[in-house]
């Protein structure tokens, strides 16, 4: 899966891919999927928990570092995206109370939602890209608010759920639900990109002009990208309202928006693996800024700890390893 | 793929260290979560950041004081109570990770005062699922008296609508003939609110609302001013309430502030209009608990000697005497749930009743009734402090009538801990 999405340019890095390009993506996709499954029986339940939102992440990181890494795309506003999947389930939810088909209700809204926001997009460069996601992130408190009706205002909607299934704790079900999603949209991620489609994608990222002298169609190109991610973060927002049982407008403020973009950026961008690391960052180091403000006893710091120790992991690693945490270890490779 | 699995190993390794340094709390609780012969653990999410954070960030410090207090006298039965106060900054998302963190993994006793109508609403199936006490709720919001839904939990405050209705008589019977409007906050807290004011004033004039997410409430305020109305019901957080205020006086807007209690605490909300201040004098209000400024009350000589003693003497607001007074009733439930301490143990405690506290009004628990305090008593602010005037009232969120409340205050016992 790695190798596949090696980003091209670097030129060990192209041998390496071509020497692993035989291991099929769902090799690592079926591993993955075998070690949540034994986490999920050792760990306690807020552990499950944790492991639970990192897939809920996963499935949110891995479509943005497909836009955003592997097209040149920045999305500021996936988080808007998330909220409106995971607004659409809760309402789906709390009418028909049928799972599968509230996924797909979610799924198909987000990803309409995607084709409206990308269409434009392809239009835009750049900063006015992500000004214009930007602006779509900033809008869901007052949609909601505004809709107060339909979304309840601030204080959200709560999710009816069925009770898992037979003796199966709660927190195991969500993880086992939660890495479902993420290796599903993992995987046909990795399906997609090993193609002709990965190629158009790189090639309009590096450079447009040529990309379209060498006959691929940009604008379609782009759209496509945003479309997929767009669905991907669909699915994560079902994930977050199954997970915490319900939707409200806080659950999606702009700083998540940013923590994703970030957590792609300290993973290393255009890797799903990189993806994979700026999950378990967004679930671990929150913890870990909680964990080091009640030991200095300040409980004022805890709410704002996170956002700084997010931006020095963010400057420490851009400094230590520019290609993100995913890079060090072929770097590591390269210069023995 | 060496290195997918490298990364799953590495989550698997993080997964593992993490829990060593907090499983071990597993081993020492046999039956009942969080208690053992020598401590029981409880906790709660508190707005300490965020737009609520004005004020409210005082009262868990406070609970926490009045609980050392306790602790220095011996604890309860030989137990000595533990508090963990977790940040949720007002955020419903937060509090939904932040009590799942509690009841999971710090495998705490019960939740108490968990504060907010919205933030505390998505955690009600939560805790009914995982059967966890969830004991004096910090809002007055109607959804806490559900005894069949939730059987669990219990609220504390008088519910909005009794408030509302004993701010709307209020108004109906002092401020007759004037126009009478309303802002409140855009989610239960404010419905419930108005749905008490106009069972006993009737129709309202002019309503608004607001989000605690947008800190602006000039389009509402230029709103009401342009309908003309004379007589402004808030039902507000306290930074909200300063911000109104604030917002009518920059517009030339002076009506007389009728204000729910949660919002009108006179320490906070002079603090946040800074040298405005004086804005406040005349603002209407509740209260069921002893002020802050009657230094003649048991109560409040007790809070402040707590205050003092373990709370690092703190600014003495209503906040704090909030926070002691929830603190107080904890203890009698522990004492009334005896020695052998269990889940089911402390609800039956709690829905047989009994208690004699701070109150000015007596509490309605029983196992049909969930709802905290029944009744208020008006205040009024002069000369920068608040005063009760009148006497106390005491009605339902239903039809009854709103009636004078006569029952005797009572007096907190020598060594200020209750007795079993």
């Amino acid at each position: 899966m790695t190798g596949v999405l090696q980003k091209s340019p670097t030129r060990s890095g192209q041998t390496l891919a071509r020497r692993r390009r035989r291991v099929p993506p769902l090799v690592p996709i079926i591993l993955g999927a075998l070690l949540v499954l034994a986490l999920t029986y050792v760990l306690p339940p807020f552990r499950n928990y944790q492991l639970a939102t990192v897939g809920a992440y996963f499935t949110v990181t891995a479509g943005l570092t497909v836009l955003t890494g592997l097209n040149g795309q920045l999305s500021l506003g996936h988080g808007a995206l998330m909220a409106t999947g995971a607004y659409t389930f809760a309402l789906a939810q709390n009418r028909w109370l049928s799972m599968p088909l509230s996924v797909l209700a979610a799924i198909l809204t987000t990803t309409l939602a995607g084709v409206v926001i990308g269409l434009a997009a392809a239009r835009l460069r750049g900063p006015y890209l992500a000004g214009l996601t930007l602006a779509v992130a900033v809008v869901v408190p007052s949609v909601t608010s505004t809709f107060d009706e339909t979304f309840n205002s601030d204080m959200g909607l709560s999710v009816a759920l069925d009770p898992p299934p037979g003796v199966v704790p709660m927190e195991q079900w969500q993880a086992w639900l939660c890495w479902a999603g993420a290796l599903v949209t993992a995987f046909l991620l990795a399906t997609l990109v090993r193609g002709r489609f990965g190629r158009d994608l790189r090639a309009v990222r590096d450079d447009e002009t040529a990309a379209r002298l060498a006959g691929v169609h940009v604008a379609r190109t782009q759209v496509i990208a945003f479309v997929v991610s767009a669905a991907c973060a669909g699915l994560a927002g079902v994930l977050f309202a199954f997970l915490a049982q319900s939707v409200s407008p806080g659950a999606f403020p702009l700083t998540l928006s940013l923590f994703l973009v970030m957590a792609i950026v300290i993973g290393g961008l255009g890797r799903l693996v990189g993806a994979l690391l700026g999950a378990v960052l967004l679930v671990a180091l929150p913890a870990l800024a909680q964990t080091a403000s009640e030991r200095s006893g300040s409980q004022h710091l805890e709410g704002n700890l996170a956002l700084v120790i997010f931006g020095v992991v963010l400057v420490v690693v851009m400094l230590a390893a520019p290609g993100g945490l995913a890079s060090i270890h072929t770097n590591f490779r390269r210069k023995r | 793929m060496k290195r997918t699995t490298a990364v799953f190993l590495a989550v698997l390794l993080f997964a593992a260290a993490c829990d060593s340094g907090s499983g071990g709390g597993n081993t020492s609780s046999a039956s009942v979560p969080g208690v053992t012969d020598t401590e029981v653990v409880v906790g709660t999410h508190m707005p300490l950041t965020g737009p609520a954070a004005a004020g409210y960030s005082k009262i868990a410090p406070a609970t926490k004081a009045y609980f050392d207090f306790v602790n220095a006298g011996g604890g309860i039965n030989g137990r000595k109570i533990t508090y963990k106060i977790k940040d949720d900054g007002y955020n419903p998302a937060t509090t939904q990770q932040v009590v799942r963190e509690l009841v999971l993994q710090d495998k705490v006793f019960a939740i108490l005062n968990g504060l907010g109508t919205p933030t505390h609403s998505g955690v009600l199936d939560f805790l009914k699922t995982n059967r966890v006490p969830d004991l004096f709720v910090a809002s007055g919001s109607r959804s806490w008296n559900q005894p069949d839904k939730y059987p669990g939990t219990f609220g504390f405050n008088p519910d909005y609508t009794v408030e509302g209705k004993v701010l709307g008589t209020y108004v109906k019977e002092n401020l007759a003939g004037k126009k009478a409007c309303f802002l409140g906050q855009g989610d239960d807290f404010g419905k419930d609110s108005l749905a008490g004011i106009e069972k006993t004033l009737g129709p309202i004039a002019d309503k608004q609302t607001y989000v605690t997410s947008n800190p602006n409430v000039g389009p509402q305020m230029g709103a009401l001013k342009a309908a003309g109305c004379q007589v402004v019901l808030l039902a507000t957080i306290p930074g909200f309430t300063a911000l109104s205020i604030g917002t009518a006086a920059k517009i030339g807007f002076k009506p007389q502030f009728v204000v729910s209690n949660v919002g009108a605490d006179p320490a906070t909300v002079s603090k946040a209009l800074g040298p405005a201040a004086a804005l406040l004098e005349g603002v209407v209000a509740a209260n069921y608990l002893p002020l802050t400024t009657d230094d003649a009350s048991p109560w409040i000589q007790l809070f402040k000697k707590v205050n003092a003693q373990y709370n690092g003497g703190a600014e003495f607001d209503n906040n704090i005497v909030y926070g002691m007074a929830v603190a107080y009733l904890f203890v009698q439930s522990l004492q009334a749930a005896g020695k052998d301490l269990t889940r089911d143990g402390i609800i039956a405690a709690v829905q047989k009743n009994g208690f004699q506290g701070p109150g000015l009004v007596p509490l309605r628990f029983s196992d049909k009734d969930h709802s905290g305090y029944g009744g208020t008593q008006l205040t009024k602010i002069e000369g920068g402090k608040a005063v009760f005037f009148g006497q106390a009232y005491s009605t339902d969120d239903g039809d009854s009538p709103v009636q004078p409340y006569t029952g005797q205050a009572v007096t907190p016992p020598q060594n200020g801990i209750p007795a079993a």
